[in-house]
């Protein structure tokens, strides 16, 4: 085996110094009772080139472009990746390496993350970021959690047009703490109804997120102005980093803690994982953040570095008292948003958000053309809810198997909504991609 | 003297990203407008994030020059005990960034994603066999968040059952994420004490169990690198009272195809594809951390589950007890294809060899470097060994010295004051990929800097010189913060 490199005359030797005469005599502390008698009923090892068939054969057995044309966003979004970004994110030094608890060794890593969490901070508006959660579901399932810590009240009230699978990840984490959580119904328009806030007292906080899962731009600083009257924290979520390059950020709006989903900068969809927790919080909150902080320093011949930060907030110092559990993070996740917002820059990730804009009004305006309801008339960003004629599922059917996926249905997730679609489309998308859709729901 | 493989050489300073490049460079190739554009309204539209504009040539130098600066695994030996940092297959990165299985959404048809179901319903099979457990889940993004997942279970047990406690065992000897984690499922930690020989006594748990206690929160082996030798009974004590027997699979990589922990009492634990089944740390994450239960806590899994009809892979959400979701998707898939190509390229035969070969590595370090640092418990270990700087004491040379000194013989350092249950800590695990030869120059460098520490220990409380940087100021970091420039 490839990976393991003793010969049987170094074990013989290894064994002469532990002095034991074979290696078995090496797990002799474990109770017989506990030993496992039988051999791992696993499959028999592959060579490398029998696993690259292996997995070609599992590879080609998933639908993805360019030989589908996938118009389903849902907090999971096809951009182009430059190669330059893939190519430096397999640096083995990044790769490689541990949580950078030494410093002097890590400072790669280190410098890459506090740069991250500086471009994150200013694509959002705010003053600190962090240096990553798992995905954009558990860091509003930790935003809210920070919020009861700050506070000290326990209830808080999300959007139902926060993601529903986030919403979902929210309840499990909040199941156990009996702090309660409050759903928010939606108006006609597509936008978040926050008229029910008036009648609710004691919140830690309210989320919304924009743009929502209709794909509608919120008015957040309206809902911020309702939520501070409230005397609650104002968390704003997002599952589309990219639309900041070309939408007001959440911290000009008013939002206290910021919270979502990176993936559309760099990060493969990979089916859903692994993605980028982006959190980021008014600089009185820092001490009350979850998860790794990097921070500036000297040296001792007072030369510039970075180090892990205000760990004493976190589980390996603190133990029951810390702000949360999390330890390992997504932080080559997060080095590839950073590499990814180093790429498009400040001129390139607007002109980019304009195009996603651009595409995904260009359906909407030929989907409605073609006889389709557009079912919210808020303003969108790269997607959108069509209302289809009755009897489109079968439609939609017949579209997958000219590969083609027509969106998400809704109706698993607002029952309200049958017959509804969930569409994006992204600077991935051709006219001609977009036009070919138009046409098939037409005939 | 011989050789190390620490030097100096040409390393080159970078600056801050936003102190490089020009307005209006751009290191993105932007697709073609081919569709009018639509002005956003502009109440609704911003200025746009303060980025800098960089070239893909100014990129691409920045972020080469910064890895540079980082000690990964495939630098050298990166002894970090309790993590794993065993080598990480090049294949497996091959593999995970396949065009269909990196570039799939998540909310597919069943139909259209086969090839990422049949895989992670194969991968759950295969951890079900190597823990001797029923179920599986692979949601969990990490350690940590399998513990997190894994408590909740606990606590959706006792709540199904009519009767919420207020309280987990966890030993002294614990990872700080147990009692952080026992935390947020609202219960109490009561710590319990591992006995002289650095393992749990059935006496003391007998002593703290009852019937308002959810559990034991135990690591096997533990993370004094021993086996709790008492599992079988502390089990029954725990089952005893009504109690869930959790594991923490952080060490795993000692006993593969030798210990199966579901056939010795435990009931429910979370593993690290991340450590035991070689997929790279990426500078902290992303992991996996997927849980594994025994029947009776089945109903509680994360949903959705995977099920199989005849070869036909599909989610289902059809488990009402279920303690929900924990992440919007699956799961961290790109993790969970690396794991699951080790396992394959590995077989039966070689994980169990992986094992032993840990276990060889660690008790020859153990012998090894004895007599030059105190070890705090003499006794055959598993996969990681704990010494101490007990010794050195004498020379007010520390293990913080020590582990910095490493750094210039051209090694990672070993993981640091943990456990907490032994002062001045200095844990070895060097993982089962570590050869002979690079081993006994780990050995050789650790001696030579106990040498120095009675001879010269200035080197030591200066080190590391050959760094990027010299120690740096971490209290200063911690009391006026900078976070983003």
């Amino acid at each position: 085996m490839r990976f393991l490199p003793h010969t049987s005359e170094d074990i013989k030797s290894m064994l002469q110094v532990v002095g034991a005469d074979n290696i078995d005599d090496l797990f002799s502390t474990i109770p017989d009772d506990c030993l496992s008698k039988d051999d791992l009923a696993l499959p028999d090892a592959l060579t490398e080139w029998e696993l690259d068939s292996h997995m070609s054969a599992l590879s080609d057995a998933m639908a993805v472009s360019p030989d589908y044309k996938v118009f389903m966003g849902a907090g999971s979004y096809e951009h182009y990746i430059p190669a330059s970004v893939s190519f430096l994110l397999g640096r083995s030094e990044f790769v490689t390496s541990y949580t950078p608890y030494q410093p002097e060794v890590s400072q790669g890593t280190l410098q890459a993350i506090y740069e991250y969490q500086t471009l994150a901070a200013r694509l959002l508006g705010m003053e600190v970021a962090t240096a990553s959660h798992y995905d954009g579901a558990t860091a509003l399932a930790e935003s809210l959690l920070m919020a009861v810590r700050i506070t000290r009240k326990k209830r808080v009230a999300v959007s139902s047009l926060i993601h529903p699978l986030y919403r979902k990840v929210v309840r499990t984490y909040f199941e156990p703490t009996g702090y309660q959580v409050i759903e928010l119904p939606y108006l006609k328009n597509g936008l978040t109804d926050l008229a029910g806030l008036v009648e609710l007292n004691d919140l830690a906080a309210v989320a919304v997120q924009s743009p929502n899962f209709f794909g509608c731009i919120e008015n957040l600083k309206e809902a911020g102005e309702k939520v501070h009257n409230k005397d609650a924290l104002f968390i704003t979520c997002f599952t589309e980093a990219l639309s900041y390059g070309l939408l007001k950020n959440p911290g000009s709006q008013g939002a206290d803690i910021v919270c979502g989903e990176g993936q559309s900068m760099g990060i493969p969809r990979s089916f859903g994982g692994p993605a980028l927790g982006m959190l980021a919080s008014r600089k009185k909150y820092m001490r009350s953040l979850p998860g790794r902080l990097v921070g500036q320093t000297k040296d001792l011949d007072g030369k510039r570095g970075f180090v892990l930060t205000l760990a004493t907030r976190e589980q390996h110092i603190r133990r029951e008292k810390a702000t949360s559990n999390i330890c390992t993070n997504n932080s080559l996740c997060a080095l590839a948003a950073a590499i990814y917002m180093a790429s498009v820059g400040g001129t390139g990730i607007k002109k980019l958000a304009e195009l996603n804009h651009d595409k995904a009004e260009y359906l909407k305006q030929e989907l409605k053309k073609a006889g389709s309801k557009i079912s919210f008339e808020s303003p969108t960003f790269n997607e959108f809810v069509v209302e289809f004629p009755e009897g489109f599922d079968s439609v939609y059917d017949r579209l997958l198997k000219k590969k083609i996926v027509a969106g998400l249905p809704l109706t698993e997730y607002y029952p309200e909504l049958t017959g509804h679609y969930l569409l994006c489309a992204t600077e991935t998308m051709s006219k001609n991609d977009m036009d070919a859709l138009v046409r098939e729901v037409k005939s | 003297m011989k050789e190390f493989a620490g030097a100096t050489g040409l390393i080159l300073n970078e600056p801050l990203l936003w102190e490089k490049g020009k307005k209006g460079r751009c290191g993105y190739s932007l697709p073609r407008q081919d569709v009018e554009s639509f002005p956003l309204d502009n109440e609704l539209a911003g200025e746009g994030p303060d980025f800098p504009d960089l070239s893909e040539v100014d990129v691409v130098r920045h972020y080469t020059r910064l890895s540079q600066w980082n000690f990964g695994v495939d630098t050298g030996m990166y002894s970090l005990g309790s993590c794993t940092m065993k080598y990480s297959p090049k294949t497996n990165e091959r593999q995970a960034g396949l065009s269909g299985l990196a570039g799939a959404h998540p909310l597919l048809p069943s139909d259209l994603s086969q090839g990422t179901l049949r895989m992670m319903y194969e991968l759950e099979q295969y951890l079900a066999e190597i823990t001797g457990m029923d179920a599986v889940t692979l949601q969990p993004a990490a350690g940590a968040h399998g513990e997190l997942t894994g408590m909740l279970i606990i606590h959706a047990y006792h709540k199904n059952r009519g009767a919420q406690r207020s309280m987990i065992l966890v030993p002294d000897t614990a990872h700080g994420t147990n009692p952080a984690t026992a935390t947020l499922c609202g219960y109490s930690s009561v710590e319990v004490k591992s006995n002289e020989n650095g393992i749990l006594s059935v006496e003391s748990v007998a002593d703290l169990m009852d019937e308002d206690t959810s559990g034991i929160m135990l690591t096997n082996p533990n993370t004094l690198g021993l086996f709790e030798e008492n599992i079988r009974e502390i089990s029954e004590i725990v089952h005893s009272k009504g109690g869930i027997v959790y594991c923490d699979g952080a060490n795993l990589n000692a006993v593969m195809g030798i210990v199966k922990m579901g056939k010795i009492g435990v009931d429910v634990m979370h593993l690290n594809l991340h450590k035991t089944f070689s997929t790279p740390h990426g500078g902290g994450g992303p992991g996996s951390g997927p849980v594994c239960v025994k029947k009776q806590l089945e109903q509680f899994l994360p949903v959705p589950r995977i099920v199989e009809d005849k070869g036909n892979y599909a989610f289902s959400d059809n488990y009402p007890e279920s303690i929900g979701k924990v992440q919007a998707f699956h799961g961290n898939i790109g993790v969970m294809i690396k794991a699951y190509s080790y396992i394959v390229s590995m077989g039966p035969k070689d994980l169990k060899m992986a094992s032993r070969l840990a276990v060889l590595n660690a008790n020859y370090i153990k012998e090894s470097l004895k007599d030059t640092l105190h070890l705090a418990y003499d006794r055959p270990c598993m996969h990681e060994c704990v010494f101490s700087d007990e010794k050195q004491r004498d020379d007010h040379v520390t293990t913080f010295d020590m582990a910095k000194r490493l750094m210039d013989y051209g090694f990672h350092p070993p993981t640091v004051y943990f456990p907490l249950v032994v002062h001045g800590a200095i844990m070895i695990e060097p993982t089962e990929t570590e050869s002979k030869e690079d081993i006994d120059k780990f050995i050789e460098a650790f001696k030579a800097i106990a040498n120095e520490a009675k001879e010269a220990p200035d080197l030591l409380h200066n080190a590391p010189g050959k760094s990027k940087v010299r120690r740096l100021d971490e209290v200063s970091a911690a009391r006026k913060p900078c976070l983003t420039g």
